[in-house]
């Protein structure tokens, strides 16, 4: 999984029969050190994630592994939504802490 | 599957239940000069393959399961065979 | 599969159901002489007890769910060993 920020929403009404119900949320891809990156995706929401959150996002055939992505055409899905994380010992996020 | 070549062991007292009683080998990927490449793969030995052994890896989750004759594995890579040569 | 070296931990509360008590922890995946290769990815950890600095091995892709409990859950990558030794 890799970690993003949610920094959108999409909205397609004409689109394949198999996406419909899905939420789909641009994603920006965060290095461990709580960076922005380039990087993003738009990914199919799994848990009732909202704009401005920090979520973690699983790709590939395991997007596909929850009931509501389960044989769709969905290649990234958030599947939690963060409270923390540090590395080296060190705080690089915390959502209580408001956005950093 | 592709061609590797057997570089070393990997021992792990602690790990998933699937990798009970099976060696575990760091296998380098070969290109197709035989050499070495940056890839490689810590691979669930089926064909009692050693250190230095040319073999044929499976990197593929439904087959590894079919090899290793379980419903669900977390494993990917599998040693499958060892190779005597290869006619380009 | 491949070496990682885990370099911290992520928590979050709010998970998709069947991750509830899972660990997840972010890694460094390593190359075979076990230098950073790429970049570091969050995986569940299926042993339970990896801390950081450990070294351990991962598996990818769709593999990865089948580590855990509950083996339908969007997981693309998990720790399914703590390595003791790489003898290369």
């Amino acid at each position: 999984m890799f970690l993003g920020k949610v920094v959108g929403t999409l909205v397609a009404t004409q689109k394949d029969v198999s996406l419909e119900g899905l939420k789909f949320l641009v994603v920006r891809r965060l290095t461990v050190e709580n960076q922005d990156e380039k990087g993003y995706v738009v990914a199919a929401d799994a848990v009732g994630a909202g704009l401005g959150e920090v979520v973690m996002v699983a790709t590939g055939s395991s997007a596909r592994q929850t009931v509501m992505t389960n044989n769709r055409p969905c290649d990234a899905v958030i599947m939690a939504i963060v409270d923390s994380w540090e590395t080296d010992g060190i705080e690089k996020y915390n959502k209580g802490a408001g956005d950093q | 599957m592709y061609i590797g070549q057997v570089a070393g062991t990997v021992v792990a007292t602690v790990k998933h239940e699937a990798f009970a009683g099976h060696k575990l080998l760091l296998v380098e990927r070969l290109d197709l000069n035989g050499q070495p490449t940056a890839d490689y793969d810590i691979c669930v030995d089926t064909a009692r393959a050693g250190v230095g052994d040319r073999v044929l890896v499976l990197d593929e989750g439904n087959g590894a399961r079919q090899v290793l004759g379980r419903k669900v594995a977390p494993i990917r890579a599998v040693v499958v065979g060892i190779v005597d040569d290869v006619a380009l | 599969m491949q070496l990682a070296r885990v370099m911290g931990t992520v928590v979050a509360t709010r998970k998709y159901v069947g991750l509830e008590g899972i660990k997840f922890l972010i890694v460094q995946p390593l190359s075979k002489t076990q230098q950073p290769a790429g970049e570091p990815v969050v995986a569940a950890d299926a042993t339970a007890q990896a801390a950081p600095g450990e070294l351990v091995f991962i598996v990818g892709s769709r593999e990865a769910a089948q580590a855990l409990p509950e083996t339908f859950v969007p997981v693309d990558h998990a720790i399914v060993g703590i390595v003791d030794d790489v003898d290369v």
